[in-house]
C-alpha cells in the first residue's frame, strides 16, 4: 500500500506552547484514518499541522513521498490537499454554487463537469445552488463545505470533527457521505468526537493523547479493545 | 414643492451618489483587510486633483479623463499598500487604523506641497441648467454624476457577483481565514480590494470637485458622512454602502428643508452634523447596519 499522506515525528505547537511530541501517523491510498483522543489530545492540531497551520519545531510531513513540511496553507491546496475546518467552513453570504466555485479557486481548467458530479453527490445542494449558504440547515452547510474541499478532487482529504453539533440523524448522513467519497477514491484523514461511529467507518485509527501517540489498529481492532473502550467509547453507550 | 426637488432632493441624490461611492471602498477595505482606512479621504482628494491635472494638460472635460485618474489613483494606493499596509498585514485592527490615519496627513500634506493649497474648478464658464415644465431645473453636471455613478455601482455589482476576482473578494470579507485555507490568491484579492476602492475614491473626489470645486480638504470632508454611510449599510456590505450613500445624502440635504414654517428645518452649516446623528443613531441602535454587517 502506497503512503499518500505521512506525519514523522513531528512536534509544535502555537507560539511558545508547544502541543505535539512526536506524533507520526500515516494515511494509506484509498484509506479512511481517524485520529481520536480527549479533548486538548491534539488531534486538531495534529491536522493544522499538515496545513501548515501551525509552528513546527522538528519532524517531516511528506504527501506521496514529497515533502510539504511548512508549506502555507496555499501551496498545500495547490499539492491537492483540502482541509474543512471544524467551525466557519463555509462562506455564508454568498450562494452554495460561489462556495462550490470557491472550492475550485486555483484550478486553472473548467471546473464545470467536476461541479456537476458534486450536486450528483449532494442532490439537496443543486436545489439551493443559489441560496445564500448561511441560510442553509447544519447538515446541508456541512455538505457544502465538503463539497466545496471536493471540488479539486483532492489526493487526501481532511475533515476536522465533520459531525460536531449535529443531530444523530443528520451524523448518520454525515458518516454515510465520507464513505461514500472515500468510496470514490479519495483518501480520508479525519478527527472524530463521535468514537464509536467514526471507527466504525474507518479503516485505521490513531489514539491521541497529550499530545503524543498512544495506539493505532485497525478500526475494528481498535472498536474491540477494552481500553479503547473504557476511555472513549463510554461503555454502553 | 419645485423649489424642494430643485434645491433639496436633486442635489441630495447628487451628493448621495458621490458619498455612495466612498462608501463602497470603505466597505471593501474593512471587510477584506479587516480594518477602518481613514486615508480613504484624503484618496478621495487625490483622484479629484489627478483629474483637475490631467483637465489641465489636455483640456477635455474631467469626466473623460476620469477613467486615467481612476488608473493613477490606483497606483498610488497600490503603492502605500506595499510601502505601509503590507508590512503590517495580520497587526491588529488598531496599528492598522493608526496607520491610514498617518497615511492620510502623509498624502494630504503631500497633495497640499504639490498642488498648493488655491481652490481650483473643474469646470470653468457658465453651466446652463436643463428646465422641464417650465420650473424643473436639472444641472447637465448633476445628470453626468448621477449617471456615472450610477454605472460605477453596476460595474462593482458585475464584479463582485460575475467575477471570480469579485467573489473572492466576497469570500474574503466573510471569512479570511476560510479563503486562505481554500487556496484563495489573499495578496491578489487584497490588490484587488485596493484597486477597486482607489478607482471609486478618485470617483467620488472628481465628482465632489465637478459638483463644487477642488480644495485640498475635499476629502477630508467626505470622511464623516462617508464613513456614515459605510457603517449605516453595515461594514463588508457594499450593496449596504451604495444604500447608505444615498439615505445619508439625501438626509444631509433634506434636512435643510423648511419642513416646518419657511426657515430651513436645519440650518445648512450644521449639515454634517445629520450624517454625525446618523452615524451614532446607527452605532447605538443597529451597530450590524441595515444589511447585517460587521460590527466595529
Amino acid at each position: 500500500m502506497t503512503k499518500v499522506l505521512e506525519l514523522e515525528s513531528v512536534s509544535g505547537g502555537y507560539g511558545e506552547t508547544e502541543i505535539l511530541h512526536d506524533v507520526s501517523l500515516q494515511v494509506g491510498d484509498g484509506e479512511v484514518v481517524v485520529i481520536i483522543g480527549p479533548n486538548g489530545a491534539g488531534k486538531s492540531t495534529a491536522m493544522k499541522a499538515v496545513f501548515g497551520l501551525l509552528r513546527l519545531s522538528h519532524g517531516t510531513i511528506r504527501l506521496k513521498g514529497a515533502e510539504i513540511t511548512r508549506m502555507p496553507p496555499q501551496e498545500v491546496v495547490r499539492h491537492g490537499v483540502c482541509y474543512v475546518p471544524q467551525t466557519a467552513n463555509i462562506f455564508p453570504n454568498l450562494t452554495v454554487e460561489e462556495n462550490l466555485e470557491m472550492g475550485a479557486y486555483v484550478r486553472e481548467d473548467d471546473f464545470r463537469p467536476r461541479l456537476a458530479e458534486i450536486y450528483a453527490m449532494f442532490p439537496p445542494l443543486r436545489e439551493r445552488r443559489a441560496s445564500a449558504a448561511g441560510t442553509l440547515s447544519g447538515g446541508q452547510r456541512q455538505m457544502v463545505a465538503m463539497g466545496k474541499a471536493l471540488m479539486l478532487d483532492p489526493t487526501i482529504l481532511l475533515l476536522d470533527e465533520p459531525t460536531a453539533g449535529l443531530s444523530p440523524k443528520f451524523r448518520g448522513e454525515i458518516f454515510d457521505t465520507i464513505r461514500h467519497i472515500n468510496g470514490a477514491g479519495t483518501p480520508i484523514l479525519m478527527v472524530e468526537q463521535n468514537a464509536k461511529q467514526a471507527l466504525a467507518i474507518a479503516d485505521r485509527g490513531y489514539i491521541l493523547v497529550d499530545g503524543q501517540n498512544r495506539l493505532d489498529d485497525t478500526g475494528p481492532a481498535l472498536l474491540a479493545n477494552p481500553e479503547v473502550a473504557e476511555m472513549f467509547l463510554g461503555g454502553a453507550s | 414643492m419645485i423649489e424642494f426637488v430643485n434645491f433639496h432632493l436633486i442635489p441630495g441624490l447628487v451628493l448621495g451618489s458621490i458619498y455612495a461611492l466612498g462608501a463602497i471602498g470603505v466597505s471593501l477595505t474593512f471587510g477584506i483587510l479587516g480594518f477602518a482606512n481613514f486615508s480613504h479621504g484624503a484618496t478621495m482628494t487625490l483622484g479629484a486633483y489627478f483629474a483637475l491635472t490631467l483637465t489641465w494638460a489636455t483640456g477635455l472635460h474631467p469626466l473623460i479623463v476620469l477613467p486615467v485618474a481612476m488608473v493613477l489613483t490606483a497606483v498610488v494606493v497600490l503603492g502605500m499598500d506595499r510601502g505601509f499596509y503590507r508590512p503590517l498585514r495580520g497587526s491588529s485592527a488598531v496599528i492598522l487604523v493608526m496607520s491610514s490615519f498617518g497615511l492620510m496627513l502623509m498624502l494630504r500634506s503631500a497633495i497640499q506641497l504639490i498642488w498648493g493649497p488655491q481652490v481650483h474648478a473643474l469646470i470653468t464658464g457658465i453651466q446652463r441648467p436643463y428646465i422641464f415644465f417650465d420650473t424643473l431645473r436639472i444641472s447637465p453636471k448633476h445628470v453626468l454624476i448621477i449617471v456615472s455613478a450610477l454605472a460605477l455601482m453596476y460595474a462593482v455589482h458585475w464584479l463582485l457577483t460575475r467575477t471570480k476576482t469579485g467573489k473572492a473578494m466576497r469570500a474574503m470579507s466573510d471569512s479570511p481565514e476560510l479563503a486562505r485555507l481554500t487556496g484563495i490568491d489573499t495578496e491578489a484579492v487584497i490588490r484587488a480590494t485596493w484597486i477597486v476602492s482607489a478607482a471609486l475614491a478618485a470617483a467620488a473626489g472628481t465628482f465632489l470637485g465637478l459638483d463644487s470645486q477642488v480644495e485640498t480638504q475635499m476629502g477630508f470632508k467626505m470622511l464623516l458622512p462617508v464613513f456614515a454611510a459605510a457603517i449605516l449599510g453595515g461594514i463588508g456590505r457594499p450593496y449596504g454602502a451604495m444604500a447608505g450613500g444615498l439615505v445619508v445624502g439625501l438626509a444631509m440635504e433634506l434636512s435643510t428643508y423648511a419642513w416646518i414654517g419657511t426657515a430651513p428645518l436645519v440650518s445648512p452649516g450644521y449639515k454634517s452634523g445629520i450624517a454625525f446623528a446618523v452615524m451614532v443613531a446607527m452605532l447605538i441602535w443597529r451597530p450590524s447596519g441595515l444589511f447585517r454587517g460587521r460590527v466595529f
